[in-house]
């Protein structure tokens, strides 16, 4: 299912498109070499949006990063919005398209939240199945991202690592390493960050997100991370990520700052960090 | 799902911490990402109508609206068209009947701004007969709004500084000369002449429509200078 004819995404620093940034962007890119888009914010008909990505894939490689397809959902995935994505995906020729391990619809109501589900032999079947189904569509391979989870199931027979690399197995799929997620993950369930990134499928990363956290607590005043992409990346997510840097060679690596964004050399800043990580001097 | 969002009801069982108690606070994670997610999309789409509102006041309207109205879609762009109706029906805001309006008025710019690209069309080689029997096609970012209030002048009002609004009706044009929509005030008689163009009739049958005192020069100027008129029917 590699689609030989679209170009990868550079084993550089991208960052998440912010309108406010249009004209920066393509002023003074400094170390940003691609832009990772929300596929929603162009399904519209026309306008502005529109023209600006247009504008924007003559000089940057682009990843469209979906985040409604509920993938984790237990019915069908919506026909028509996949349609959508794949109008986008067919004009835009993205160098990739990604999505989360989540679910986000529900009887027809969409929650415009990515929220979590059990891992078990059930779910990996309808996640694969759901895989399939995105892949076969798009005509191309898609990567799909470790959520970050602020709870657990009782029910839960598998680890997320081993969930994660099953669906790849069945799909041939690959994995969008979310390092700032598996940091929240891991301080709010109580796992090793290290040991999970020890055990996550490098070979299979086409891609990974590096993000801000929120510091809140539970009833019992326990930490409670929370994934809000509305501040800068912190030290130890950037300890982990260089960990994995270093052990899987160089890869495509966003700065994600969706909420309380910064002005554009704030952001280049972060993304010449990880320049720096990606190309030790 | 329903607890997700709707606060008054228990964490569903099976949701656990790292200890295996009870999720509590951590279920409450996912409920506030919902309802905050879907407000900031509403703050962003209603923004006349959270100034007239305060800040506060919209945010539990929002949080009203979205548990009686969650989307059915997931373009986050629209998210909201239901807000007029469920306006209309609000009882504590009776009071201040115009805000369904003002509410129809900011959808109806969202619509225009994401609305498809269209070129406008070049009218002038066509003689005054020809242009009366034509039946032209409005650009997809056209909307026409009859409303009982001055929606318009209460918008600029709040969005631009205008003056303040005096208590009458207003029929407002939306045109989108490239990617920013501009709304006007129509002249009596405008909003039918739009309506019937909308509807496929000619200018001439819509000239009719518009009745006496209509100025069809001023609502033709809206239009072509905000590149409304892009073909006629006849060539399609």
């Amino acid at each position: 299912m590699v689609d030989a004819v679209t170009p990868a995404l550079p084993n550089g620093p991208g960052v998440g498109y912010k309108a406010q940034h249009f004209n920066d962007i393509l002023a003074a890119p400094g170390a940003v070499t691609w832009l990772e888009i929300h596929a929603e914010n162009y399904m519209g008909d026309g306008g502005r949006p529109l023209a600006q990505l247009r504008h924007l894939a003559e000089r940057f490689a682009i990843s469209v990063h979906g985040v409604g397809l509920s993938i984790g959902g237990e019915g069908p995935l919506d026909a028509a919005h996949l349609a959508r994505l794949k109008h986008l995906c067919d004009w835009l020729r993205p160098a990739s398209f990604s999505e989360h391990l989540a679910w986000s619809t529900h009887d027809g109501a969409y929650l415009n939240d990515l929220l979590p589900l059990p891992y078990t032999p059930a779910t990996v079947a309808r996640v694969a199945d759901h895989v399939d189904h995105v892949q076969s569509v798009l005509g191309r391979r898609m990567l799909l991202e470790n959520p970050s989870s602020y709870l657990a199931f009782a029910g839960a027979e598998m680890a997320e690592v081993e969930f994660l690399r099953e669906v790849a197995a069945r799909t041939g799929c690959g994995l969008l390493l979310d390092v700032n997620n598996v940091f929240v993950s891991a301080a709010n369930l109580d796992f090793d960050a290290a040991a999970y990134l020890a055990d996550f499928p490098l070979d299979l990363v086409g891609e990974i997100h590096l993000g801000g956290h929120f510091v809140d607590a539970d009833d019992h005043g326990a930490a409670l991370l929370i994934d809000h992409h509305g501040a800068a990346v912190v030290d130890p997510v950037w300890a982990l990520y260089a960990d994995v840097i270093a052990k899987a060679g160089a890869r495509p690596t966003l700065i994600e700052w969706d909420n309380d964004v910064p002005d554009w050399p704030e952001l280049v800043a972060e993304a010449a960090r990880a320049a720096a990580i990606l190309v030790p001097a | 799902m329903a607890a997700l969002l709707d606060p008054e009801m228990a964490v569903p069982a099976g949701l656990v911490d790292a200890r295996g108690q009870p999720a509590g606070r951590r279920f409450s994670v996912y409920r506030n990402n919902v309802a905050g997610s879907l407000t900031d999309v509403l703050a962003a789409g209603f923004p006349v109508l959270e100034k007239l509102l305060g800040a506060a006041y919209f945010r539990a309207l929002a949080g009203v609206f979205l548990r009686a109205h969650p989307p059915q879609t997931r373009m986050m762009m629209l998210y909201g068209a239901d807000m007029p109706v469920f306006l209309a029906g609000f009882a504590p805001l009776a009071h201040l009947p115009y805000m369904a309006d003002v509410a129809r008025l900011e959808q109806a710019l969202r619509e225009s701004y994401h609305a498809a690209d269209a070129a406008a069309h070049d009218l002038s080689a066509l003689g005054p007969e020809p242009f009366m029997a034509a039946r032209l096609v409005l650009a997809p970012g056209v909307r026409l709004l009859r409303a009982r209030h001055p929606v318009l002048s209460i918008w600029r009002a709040n969005m631009e500084g205008g003056p303040a609004p005096r208590m009458q009706a207003e029929d407002v044009l939306i045109v989108r000369p490239e990617f920013d929509p501009v709304a006007h005030v129509l002249p009596t008689g405008g909003a039918a002449f739009v309506a019937a163009l909308l509807a496929g009739d000619s200018v001439g049958a819509a000239f009719e429509a518009a009745g006496d005192g209509f100025d069809v020069n001023v609502v033709l100027g809206l239009l072509v200078g905000g590149g409304a008129i892009v073909g006629l029917k006849e060539d399609l």
